[in-house]
């Protein structure tokens, strides 16, 4: 339903379809309309011009009515198109499943032979199968097909070849299921939307290819009609009555644009990524669009890092996911603050919004502040934001291959990182580069500083994210689960590096982790969040020991120890409610068995005294 | 107490062989001489860190892999001749996969998915089937009216329950669990986990938990064996293994492992990473990283040798 839609909201695609319906129903319906016999020829009536009596688009050098020939014409056009469209992709799709499924000799063996064909021009190929098994429209049929199938078998099989490794293959597998049964129930259920994008695509193209066999006397043969045959005995009349070459020449036009147009609209319609908006140009800085006026800045020397009442919200269609719904954070210098939760509680979002870095669209900032050293980032122009980022402020994210560049040798990349906020020159940059490297412990930093990402483990890239992230001495380093995706004794290297940088230099932290423990050995100060706001706040050790909020004491308890022992875990029922439909309240009532009805309504403020702070109305007690 | 599971060198290596110009391929040793046993009622927990070994040893486990060498015993029985059919070895041990929705065909309803071992493996009739998709629903705690729709509309919580009833509808005696609760937040990972515990208990299962977290391995293992490198290095039992480790990697696992209320402790020593897996050392894997390697640690890889207490540890100079 939905992608029938997406395919009417696009204007070219709506109008390709009406255009192709239209000639397919009276092509369909031929047979029905009151047209004289295309075939009778009267060489009387020869080369009547358009619009004379009885034949309103004239005749042809026979006398045939070209109104009939026409409609005929490009009935049979369109089933030779389709059926040889039909036929390439049955015959090609199952190559390339068997190839992709099977992998291994046969998937040699096949895709060669595949290669062998896409050697030849296709026109050659398409000739030489007419020639061997002599003109006719099924022949052309034929070679039009065989001509096709490549394309489809390459194609699918690389789509096979994908799905043939994926976790659910294995899991029917494990039901029982094995050979053409796994094939035909799981695989090919996933590969058909390919197919018939493929198939959409293509299909212009085949009914292209037949005209043009017919055009060359090779399709079908006299006196039978299809588009290139009129096409062709037109032509030598192309002077004397233009006519006859330009009505079936509109014709193949029309169809040819209105398939391709169609086709491209179905592409698009079925492509997850266009369909989900991802592939629009993000704006160079996250859109700032607030509802209320900016709230004033606190007088004298503030924290460094000052965030009030952020809100970050994705507007997806008529759906508005408000991942960040009023974050207030501030971080003292040399400070180092834990942010924790759990996925999808909007640490990332959070953390992305302060330099303005999260996607737009979908992504816009409706309401707060963000101010780094007394500054508002969230009213900065592009280019005050561009010195900031990777200068006073640079990020450590938890994949350090999406943030290095493939092709380029890491000293390289801190060279440019280096350069491009001072002007140093290159030798200097790259003994600072070595050095930063030998900071991060990388072992041999010298060879190293040569190697490319891909040629790094896990743990020496994120050595090396680290220190592109310090290498301009920021004064605020903001790192998203930087060593999530790490072993633990790869993991405990990396914190010791970081926390040993960040004493040694002063600078502030903000570390985003799911991991009480991590937070416990590196962070000052801590942050709950849940369901995009911050529920507890204070020092470390504190909260760990004595949380007030209902959610961090579940949470905590939810953690396993090593040395506890063999026992059951406590578990908080229920989920984390969707951002885009929260419950009024507290987001954390449905499941907290202390809520009341008050929890259920109106703002729960975040309020406490001293440096602890909590947002619940019925906070845990703090032992004495 | 009778075995449920008895795995002998078990092995597996990765490409190898010649190429059609006669070129030696690179071979890698994935999985390299383990041997196990696992008691009827057990929890094995396996732990280790990434591409040590741990889901290839599994995937052979469940007959997805063909081991290069080596013998599993189910229940007594030797499957070595229905090696490669994975619906031999599916009606007596299951997998339950580390990302629950890609484990579920994302084009079929769950009701599908649930009926597919009950008509291959169970040979169930239509009301038969019915009748145990409610039992299986009820045992995972999830409501029928999920069961026409679709793995996307599901929470990783409420997919990974729809994987283990799947893996438990052709009542199977064993589970191997890939790291079941990796994929999920803490909240919801507890559940999972509790889930499981009331299934064994239940159900009679043999249980072999796979996972990277020390804390929750131990929490659910009554014994827990330590990959390093496709070898085991030590096995013993939970209570002790963590907290009394014998082999130099174990201790340095568990310090690592990022605990409330402890300092940090940085692994001493340059080399933190594994070997090449393409350039084997010749001699103990760890050697590089062990504060305690001798000349001998590098001759040849020391076996697996008991150290009393139901413990074992491949290492010459233990803690
Ligand atoms: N198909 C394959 N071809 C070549 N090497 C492979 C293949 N599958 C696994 N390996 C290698 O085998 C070793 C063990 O892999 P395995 O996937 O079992 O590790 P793991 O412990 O499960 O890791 P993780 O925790 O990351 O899932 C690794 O060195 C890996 O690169
Ligand atoms: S405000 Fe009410 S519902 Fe929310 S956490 Fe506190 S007690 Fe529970
Ligand atoms: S065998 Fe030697 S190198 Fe290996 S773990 Fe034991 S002491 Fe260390
Ligand atoms: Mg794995």
């Amino acid at each position: 339903m939905t992608t029938l839609r997406l395919i009417w909201r696009n204007r070219l695609a709506a109008f390709g379809g009406i255009v192709l319906c239209a000639v397919v129903v009276v092509a369909l319906l031929a047979p029905l309309l009151p047209l004289p016999d295309p075939d009778l020829t009267a060489p009387a009536e020869r080369l009547k011009p358009p619009f004379s009596a009885g034949a309103l688009l004239g005749t042809d050098h026979l006398g045939r009515d070209l109104l009939s020939r026409l409609i005929w014409g490009t009935r049979l056009s369109l089933a030779v198109g389709i059926a040889a469209a039909v036929i390439a992709a049955a015959i090609g799709s199952t190559i390339g499943i068997i190839a992709g499924f099977r992998g291994g000799r046969i998937d040699n063996l096949l895709m060669r032979g595949i290669d062998m064909l896409m050697a030849f021009p296709y026109i050659l190929l398409a000739l030489a199968i007419v020639a061997v098994l002599g003109p006719g429209l099924v022949n052309a049929l034929y070679a039009v097909a065989a001509v096709n199938v490549p394309f489809f078998a390459r194609n699918i099989r690389g789509v096979t070849v994908g799905l043939a490794h994926r976790e659910f293959v294995d899991a029917a597998r494990l039901s029982g299921k094995s050979g053409a049964r796994l094939v035909f129930t799981e695989i090919l259920p996933n590969v058909l939307p390919v197919i018939v994008i493929a198939m959409s695509t293509t299909i212009g193209w085949m009914i292209l290819e037949t005209a043009g066999l017919s055009f060359l006397g090779l399709g079908s043969q006299p006196p039978q009609a299809d588009l290139g045959s009129m096409l062709g005995e037109g032509r030598k009349l192309l002077i004397t009555a233009p006519h006859a070459s330009i009505v079936p020449g509109v014709m193949i036009f029309l169809i040819v644009m209105s398939v391709n147009l169609l086709g491209d609209g179905v592409r698009d319609a079925l492509d997850p990524r266009l369909r989900s908006g991802a592939l629009s140009r993000p704006a160079a800085a996250t859109e700032v669009r607030r509802k209320a006026a900016t709230p004033a800045a606190g007088a004298g020397a503030g924290p460094l890092l000052a965030v009030e009442g952020l809100e970050t919200e994705f507007q997806v269609g008529a759906r508005v996911y408000r991942a960040v719904g009023g974050v207030d954070l501030a971080i003292a210098p040399g400070e180092c603050l834990g942010l924790i939760g759990e996925s999808g509680s909007g640490k990332s979002v959070t953390a992305l919004s302060l330099l303005r870095l999260v996607a737009s669209p979908p992504g816009v900032i409706t309401a707060g502040a963000v101010r780094i050293g007394g500054e508002d980032t969230l009213a900065m122009k592009p280019e005050a934001l561009r010195r900031i980022r990777g200068a006073r402020v640079s990020y450590i994210f938890q994949d350090p291959l999406g943030t290095l560049h493939p092709l380029l040798r890491v000293g390289d990349q801190l060279v440019e990182a280096i350069r491009a906020h001072a002007p140093v020159p290159r030798r200097a940059a790259w003994a600072r580069a070595v050095a930063m490297l030998e900071r991060v412990q990388i072992p041999n930093a010298a060879a190293r500083a040569r190697s490319y990402p891909h040629e790094l483990s896990g743990g020496m890239r994120q050595r090396v994210g680290i220190a592109l992230a310090l290498v301009n001495d920021p004064e605020l380093v903001i790192a998203d689960e930087p060593t999530t995706a790490l072993d633990v004794t790869v993991q405990a290297g990396i914190l010791a590096i970081l926390d040993g940088l960040r004493r040694e230099r002063g600078l502030s932290l903000l570390f985003i982790t799911h991991d009480f423990g991590v937070v416990s050995q590196l962070c000052d100060r801590v942050a709950v969040m849940y369901a995009g706001r911050i529920v507890e706040t204070g020092p470390t050790a504190e909260v760990l020991a004595a949380p007030r909020h209902p959610y961090t004491r579940r949470l905590i308890a939810c953690v396993p120890e090593i040395g506890a022992g063999r026992r059951r875990l406590e578990a908080i029922p229920g989920l984390p409610p969707p951002v885009d439909a929260l419950p009024e309240g507290c987001a954390f009532a449905p499941r907290c068995d202390k809520a009341a009805e008050r929890c259920r309504t109106g703002q729960i403020a975040l309020e406490g005294s001293g440096d602890r702070a909590v947002r619940c109305l019925f906070p845990e007690e703090v032992p004495a | 107490m009778s075995a449920a599971l008895q795995v002998e060198g078990l092995s597996k290596t990765f490409g190898g062989g010649r190429s059609l110009l006669g070129r030696a391929r690179p071979a890698v040793h994935a999985v390299e001489d383990v041997s196990l046993r696992v008691a009827r009622g057990e929890t094995l927990g396996i732990v280790g860190e990434s591409g040590c070994g741990k889901s290839t040893l599994a995937r052979m486990l469940v007959g997805l892999s063909l081991p290069t060498a080596g013998r599993i015993e189910i229940a007594g029985r030797d499957l070595s001749e229905q090696i490669g059919d994975p619906a031999a070895f599916g009606r007596l041990i299951q997998y339950v996969f580390q990302d629950p929705i890609a484990s579920l065909n994302p084009r079929k309803t769950i009701r599908q998915i649930l009926e597919a071992p009950l008509r291959h493996l169970a040979g169930l009739d239509a009301p038969g089937r019915r009748a145990r998709i409610s039992e299986l629903l009820d045992a995972v705690n999830l409501r029928a009216e999920f069961l026409d729709r679709y793995p996307h509309e599901f929470s990783g919580g409420q997919a990974q329950r729809i994987g283990i009833a799947r893996a438990l509808a052709a009542e199977p005696r064993i589970l191997v669990l890939d790291e079941p609760v990796s994929a999920l937040d803490v909240s919801v990972q507890a559940q999972v986990l509790n889930l499981l515990a009331d299934l064994r208990a239940r159900l009679d299962l043999t249980y072999l938990f796979i996972s990277h977290d020390l804390a929750v391995v131990e929490a659910v293992s009554e014994r827990i064996a330590v990959l390093y490198f496709g070898r085991l290095v030590e096995t013993g039992p939970a209570a002790e293994i963590f907290a009394r480790p014998r082999h130099p990697y174990t201790a340095l696992l568990a310090a690592s492992a990022p605990q409330v209320g402890r300092p940090l402790s940085p692994p001493a020593g340059e080399a933190q990473e594994l070997p090449d897996p393409y350039a084997p050392p010749p001699g103990c894997a760890f050697a590089a990283r062990c504060p305690r390697a001798e000349a001998d640690c590098r001759a040849a890889p020391p076996p697996l040798r008991p150290m009393g207490g139901g413990r074992a540890a491949a290492c010459l100079h233990p803690l």
